[in-house]
């Protein structure tokens, strides 16, 4: 039997066209031979997809007859939710704007990296030795030559530089910051009462910002006993401080907290300090209300208002520690602190002849 | 026209029993009845008009091929169980273009149906095999299959159709056609 006859027979068989016998016969063929059982299965399977292909494709026909009748346009002009012509403008444009956004950052950063705005510590950084300014000194000039008409003799020179620095043994050993006195042709202090001292930069520790001064004027004798004491260990963020300088000609007070024990950028050898300070508050003394030493003011940031920095005292002492015993002489540094209990005015009145106007003078 | 719409709304009672008796009135009024909801679902979710047309008639044969299998139970009102049933479709399909933003605008309330929708997949991956199939047999194969199979018509009507000389020599011809379709429906993967 062809393959051919054999669907024939099947499809007979499948639609009801058998006689009874034919019927019978072909049932046995069936039930003996799998081959044929599973031809008749699937056979009428395929033909059933073949059936419900074509029902499939008149009924698309006759849904798409039903759609060409609804007026579509019109429903959809009524059912669009319109939205806000910002977020149209959006939708339209999303990515034309994405490219302009890109660029624009893009430009933004790379501007930033080539003026060094990145990496430049310095930009907002700015260490507190006073510059006089060249306008002033030129004015000075002009008086001083004015008043040598007058008063010959009289000599007004002023300062290149200015910090602050305090004493730090009862026998002429002032400490400041390394910058103040970097590159001094002379360094002169000035006390509270306006007496004037000369000075030779002894030591210097540039990475701690500290620089150590004798005075070597011979018309100096003594300080007298030094009313604070320097701390060892560190201090905790939150104390009451305070500093004084001469930002200016005359002394003046900081008072502020101590905000951060790390420096600027996390510098672990700086405090950071809430208190005013401004150029010539370099080398000031930080005290606690106790009156100890805990720090140096050597730094500020300059788009931060009131954060300034101060290195800590306990790398002063290890500085004073590192002078070599040729260059140390006989600086004892003090240890007795007279100030703790006192209030802060009187404090202040104790201490003032210990701290200096430290000028700087070179070419 | 809304009002037009809404008074021609069939009950969902009617909607089953016309599609068994396959009545086009009652088809016509389901389709009319249901389109504009299923319109606002897809214009309002990043879909155009046409996108609503297939998805709708993709949602009304879902329906009527489970009335006619007879295992339709009307669990929910007609029109939420269309509208869920589109709302799936919608969603696949924005997921397949990668338009889907995570986020859909609904205007009806709706429930799951995935596997009703994953069932009538599979029949149409089946239609469309069939449908390729028929375009790869060529003419006159094509029309003899569909006449005799989709269409019904004698062995006898198609012969003088196609002036074979006598009805034997058609059926070889209809044999060898059909061979041919199923080697071609089983080749596509």
């Amino acid at each position: 039997m062809s393959d051919n006859q054999l669907l024939e027979q099947i499809e007979k068989y499948l639609n009801g066209e058998m006689s009874s016998d034919e019927r019978a016969r072909f049932e046995v063929l069936r039930s003996e031979n799998t081959d044929v059982n599973k031809k008749v299965a699937e056979h009428k399977h395929f033909v059933n997809l073949i059936k419900q292909y074509g029902e499939r494709l008149e009924l698309e026909k006759r849904l798409n007859a039903l759609h060409s009748e609804i007026d579509v346009h019109s429903l959809e002009e009524e059912l669009m939710i319109h939205p806000s012509w910002i977020v149209n403008i959006w939708r339209n444009h999303h990515s034309k704007i994405s490219v302009a956004a890109s660029i624009a950052i893009f430009a933004v950063l790379c501007t930033l990296f080539f003026t060094g705005y990145l990496n430049n510590k310095e930009v907002n950084y700015v260490r507190l030795k006073s510059k006089v300014e060249q306008i002033e000194k030129t004015t000075s000039a002009l008086n001083s030559q004015l008043n040598g008409l007058k008063h010959s003799g009289k000599n007004s020179n002023p300062a290149n530089f200015r910090g602050t620095g305090f004493a730090i043994s009862s026998n002429g050993y002032i400490v400041t910051d390394y910058h103040v006195v970097k590159d001094a042709d002379s360094v002169y202090v000035q006390s509270f009462d306006g007496k004037s001292y000369r000075t030779k930069v002894i030591y210097s520790e540039p990475g701690a910002d500290i620089a150590v001064l004798q005075i070597t004027d011979p018309s100096f004798k003594s300080f007298g006993a030094i009313p604070y004491a320097f701390k060892k260990a560190d201090t905790d963020i939150g104390e009451n401080v305070f500093t004084i300088g001469y930002p200016r000609d005359a002394m003046v007070l900081g008072p502020g907290f101590l905000t951060a024990s790390t420096g600027f950028r996390g510098d672990t050898t700086q405090y950071q300090v809430s208190t005013p300070v401004d150029f010539g508050n370099s080398g000031g003394p930080l005290l606690d209300s106790k009156g100890d030493v805990i720090g140096i003011i050597n730094a500020k940031e300059t788009h931060v208002e009131g954060a300034a920095f101060a290195v800590k005292s306990s790398y002063l002492l290890k500085t004073i520690q590192d002078i070599p015993d040729s260059l140390k002489g006989d600086l004892n540094i003090n240890s007795k602190n007279v100030l703790a209990g006192l209030n802060r005015v009187q404090q202040i009145k104790k201490m003032q002849n210990y701290v200096f106007m430290v000028k700087v003078y070179n070419q | 026209m809304s009002k037009e719409l809404n008074s021609g709304i069939p009950t969902d009672s009617e909607v089953i029993l016309g599609i068994l008796n396959n009545s086009d009135s009652v088809l016509k009024r389901l389709y009319v009845a249901y389109f504009p909801m299923v319109l606002q679902l897809i214009i309002n979710n990043n879909g155009n008009a046409d996108d609503a047309k297939d998805i709708y008639q993709e949602a009304i044969i879902v329906l009527y091929n489970k009335v006619k299998t007879g295992d339709f139970e009307l669990s929910s009102k007609l029109k939420t169980y269309i509208y869920s049933v589109c709302r799936r479709l919608w969603l696949k399909r924005l997921a397949q273009m990668n338009r889907y933003g995570g986020d859909i605008k609904d205007f009806q309330e709706f429930l799951s149906v995935d596997d009703e929708t994953e069932k009538n997949n599979e029949r149409d991956i089946q239609f469309n095999k069939m449908g390729n199939a028929l375009q790869l047999l060529g003419e006159p194969c094509k029309t003899i299959i569909e006449d005799f199979y989709i269409n019904n018509r004698s062995m006898q009507q198609i012969c003088e159709d196609f002036g074979y000389t006598n009805a034997d020599n058609a059926k070889t011809q209809k044999y060898k056609c059909l061979q041919r379709l199923k080697k071609l429906f089983f080749q596509q993967n």
